[in-house]
């Protein structure tokens, strides 16, 4: 009858379903695990080429250094488990910071100068959101395109040379919040909010269900075009805060500022566990990875390993992780 | 089994199929089927949906494999293991919107898979277009094979595909309901060809709804219901009225019928809702306590006029009115405010959350009420869900595991639940029972009888009849865009239904 086009297997007499997992497997397969394991064995391999890693302030400073990327890399967790992704960020970094920094530099005040960074990361994510949620367009290729489109403006804006940032403003990292530098308290305070928001809360929930179904989301009254919005204005907001902050920590702001830098943020989620096709993926996960790989190329910088070889070594790690997740994701769902 | 002209054939045919079965994941759809096809015959399959038309026609031409069966070819035994076995055997089948590469050029599209030169040989150009203007000739239509597919309409894409038949001098040509698409010019330009094939000694075999193109063309028809070959019959042999007899004659299952329910106000009127190329002028109005039917042929566009009201995809023009007020619905949201619900009938795609858990498909639809400051609170979720599962006796493990592990019937209990959440005035059921077992399916009869009787307005679209006319107070059809017909529930049957609901069929009454 109608069962032929879509006729779900047939049930096993008698086993109306499969029984609950035990526990210990459910943790097993939480991708995260898999993150927090190969965190630990970073560390000690780390610690073992250099007893500096065994001083949790030298892990600090140079997690300082790379805490405005995982903050973008929280939001962009949530970019794409509903389903869509961002490229755009690290550029969007580069062209608020420098127009915050040319601002400062022609006599606006800082609090204005920032403010304008701020408005100029959500238009940003404006256009974006704009080009994905109303044209319709892929969000790879559109962020591609705005990815080159920001870097090209900021490099109209600040030309060649760098600006210079008032000395007042220089050096976020070098507060220190109980000894934590303010980056790193930043990113942190992030994570907490942001795991919160996405566990507890319908937005949250409703970031996941887009991103499992979102035809079933919509016959389920779910508004996904206003959650994607939401999302792609985020991530602006938060690539200008992280621009911002870096222009400080830097003290000058040049166009060329977090080039490259998108990719380390997905590598962060993937590492994380984020599943590339959206549904699934958690804050702690990308978290985890933030630190996992502020470990692994320290260590491999203490350890005197050539730029090259580090490179490499970073591929590998996104692809085994693509791999472990999707592996992983497989099994748990037949 | 065949019809006295059989016996008087003492040729061989060109297909004699042989106890033909086939079985979709444990569910048999064609159940011992014989059929001979002559050489020089248009041959009619007819049937309801589902009834195993198109499974025959698509074993023959090795898109299905039979699970037991034989067909002989010209008196050979044949294994038809997959569409290019067929097409080397000479057995083409169209599609009814023609499978093809939009972007290449209608001769290449001529010669796709059937190039006999090496990976790197040059493609031969200038012969490829004379091939294919030789074709085209033959078959008489006036196509420019140079141009693009993308810019052919459906009748000329149609035209191609049968061209690509007789490229491969195909002896047994399959037509799967190709005229749907088509305007009646187009379509008498396609008889005529079908008929000049029959006189080259090709044989046709013709899927269709519509009686009286079956009558106007085809030679023998057979019937199938429910899986069974019921009959072949040359044509003249049958009048319409025992046509539809044939098509639907299975003895009427016992349901329980809908206990009588008060009947109360209008909950929901449609009035001239229209949706150009999907439906048309649809005007009905659904009571408090009442089950209204709506039935129809596939593609009728009786699912298009439920996520037109539900907000999926608006009407253009016309109007919805809930509990009398006008109502303005451009989202599923919008919908959902004012007291609707709709199960699809596209559970996968447009029901559930595969990956998550029964719990959060459940409850997706009432945010609000799990979270009533922001934060989920699990221990309400917990409860909302568990009362949902066993009031509707949702048979799981844990309310915590994917439902994508469930059975599809606990999967479909489950989207139920999630709109009973919701405390719906009015509830639309597309296809609610597709899929699902015998035994479950009379527990959803059960379920919607009781909703309409707790005063809820049920709108079900359904293409099984006997489930169409246990529930229905009163039974809408819909063909081609239109309704067509409505009937008290005193007054339905199936014979009536099935008129109403085959296209341009308004004058058969007499021939009943």
């Amino acid at each position: 009858m109608s069962a032929a086009e879509t006729s779900p297997p047939a049930n096993v007499a008698g086993r109306e379903s499969a029984p609950p997992r035990p526990l210990w497997h459910l943790v097993l397969v939480r991708p995260e695990t898999l993150t927090l394991v190969l965190l630990i064995l970073g560390v000690i391999v780390a610690s073992r080429l250099s007893p500096y890693f065994l001083d949790i302030g030298y892990i600090l400073r140079s997690f300082a250094l790379s805490a405005e990327i995982a903050l973008v890399a929280l939001v962009l967790t949530m970019v794409i488990i509903a389903g869509e992704i961002d490229l755009s960020p690290a550029a969007n970094m580069a062209l608020s910071a420098c127009i915050f920094a040319w601002a400062q530099a022609s006599g606006v005040p800082i609090p204005l100068a920032v403010l304008l960074g701020l408005l100029a990361g959500l238009a940003m994510g404006g256009v974006n959101a704009f080009f994905v949620i109303v044209m319709q367009l892929p969000s790879i290729i559109v962020t591609i395109g705005t990815l080159i489109l920001y870097r090209g403006l900021a490099q109209i804006l600040a030309g060649d040379r760098s600006i210079r940032i008032a000395e007042g403003f220089i050096g976020v990292d070098r507060i220190l919040v109980l000894g934590v530098p303010l980056p790193v308290v930043v990113f942190v305070l992030a994570a907490i909010v942001l795991a919160l928001v996405l566990g507890g809360t319908i937005f949250g929930r409703q970031i996941y269900q887009i991103g499992t179904n979102e035809v079933a989301a919509r016959h389920a009254g779910i508004r996904s075009r206003r959650i994607k919005l939401i999302l792609f204005l985020m991530i602006g907001v938060v690539a200008a805060i992280a621009g911002i902050m870096t222009a400080s920590r830097l003290g000058s702001v040049r166009y060329d500022l977090a080039l490259g830098k998108e990719l380390e943020m997905v590598l962060m989620a993937m590492l994380g566990g984020t599943y590339i096709f959206g549904g699934r993926g958690t804050i702690p996960g990308t978290f985890l990875a933030a630190w996992l790989l502020v470990v692994v190329s320290t260590g491999m910088t203490v350890a005197n390993l050539l730029p090259a070889i580090q490179m490499t070594v970073l591929g590998i790690l996104l692809i085994v992780s693509i791999i472990a997740t999707n592996f992983i994701y497989s099994r748990t769902q037949r | 089994m065949t019809g006295p002209a059989a016996l008087s054939q003492t040729q061989v045919p060109l297909i004699s199929a042989r106890g033909i079965s086939k079985q979709f994941a444990g569910v048999e759809v064609l159940r011992d089927v014989d059929l001979d096809l002559r050489v020089g015959e248009i041959h009619a399959l007819l049937g309801e949906n589902g009834a195993g038309k198109s499974t025959f026609a698509k074993i023959l031409a090795g898109v299905h494999r039979p699970t037991t069966g034989t067909i002989a070819l010209n008196g050979e035994q044949v294994e038809v293991a997959n569409p290019v076995v067929a097409q080397r055997l000479g057995i083409t089948l169209i599609h009814q919107e023609p499978i093809s590469f939009p972007d290449l050029s209608v001769a290449e599209n001529l010669v796709l898979g059937r190039s006999e030169d090496g990976w790197f040989s040059p493609v031969p150009w200038a012969k490829m277009t004379r091939d294919a203007r030789a074709l085209m000739d033959l078959l008489g239509v006036d196509i420019d094979v140079t141009q693009p597919m993308r810019g052919l309409s459906i009748a000329d894409q149609q035209m191609v595909e049968i061209a690509r038949a007789l490229a491969s001098d195909s002896r047994l040509i399959i037509m799967d309901e190709p005229t749907a698409p088509l305007t009646p010019r187009e379509v008498e330009t396609l008889f005529g060809i079908a008929r000049r094939l029959r006189s080259e000694g090709r044989t046709i075999v013709f899927i269709s709804h519509r009686l009286e193109e079956v009558r106007a063309l085809c030679d023998r028809v057979t019937i199938f219901r429910d899986g069974n070959k019921v009959g072949t019959h040359t044509i003249d042999e049958l009048t319409d009225a025992d046509i539809i007899r044939l098509m639907i004659g299975r003895p009427l299952k016992e349901y329980l019928h809908k206990p009588r329910t008060e009947i109360g106000a209008v909950a929901l009127e449609v009035e001239n809702l229209t949706l150009p190329g999907r439906f048309e002028a649809i005007s009905f109005s659904v009571r408090r306590g009442e089950i209204v039917g709506l039935g129809g042929l596939v593609g009728a566009g009786r699912t298009d006029v439920a996520r037109a009201i539900f907000g999926v995809a608006p009407a253009l023009s016309g109007t919805i009115r809930i509990n009398g007020k006008q109502a303005t619905i451009r989202e599923p949201d919008d919908a959902i405010a004012l007291g609707l619900a709709f199960v699809p009938e596209d559970r996968a795609q447009a029901g559930i959350f595969r990956s998550l858990s029964v719990e959060q498909n459940i409850t997706a639809a009432v945010p609000a009420r799990i979270a009533p400051r922001g934060f989920i609170r699990r221990s309400v979720e917990k409860a909302l869900s568990s009362e949902a599962i066993r009031s509707l006796r949702v048979r799981l493990a844990s309310a915590r595991q994917p439902i994508g592990e469930l059975s599809g019937g606990n999967q479909q209990k489950a989207i139920l639940a999630r709109w009973l959440l919701t405390d719906p005035t009015v509830l639309i059921l597309d296809e609610p029972t597709r899929g699902i077992d015998i035994g479950v399916k009379a527990e959803f009869y059960d379920r919607i009888g009781e909703l309409a009787a707790s005063g809820r307005a049920i709108l079900l679209i359904s293409s099984e009849l006997p489930e169409l006319l246990a529930l229905s107070d009163r039974i809408l059809v819909m063909s081609e865009g239109r309704l067509t017909a409505e009937f008290p529930r005193a007054e339905a049957s199936q014979e009536k239904i099935m008129k109403a609901a085959v296209p341009r069929s308004a004058t058969l009454g007499e021939a009943a």
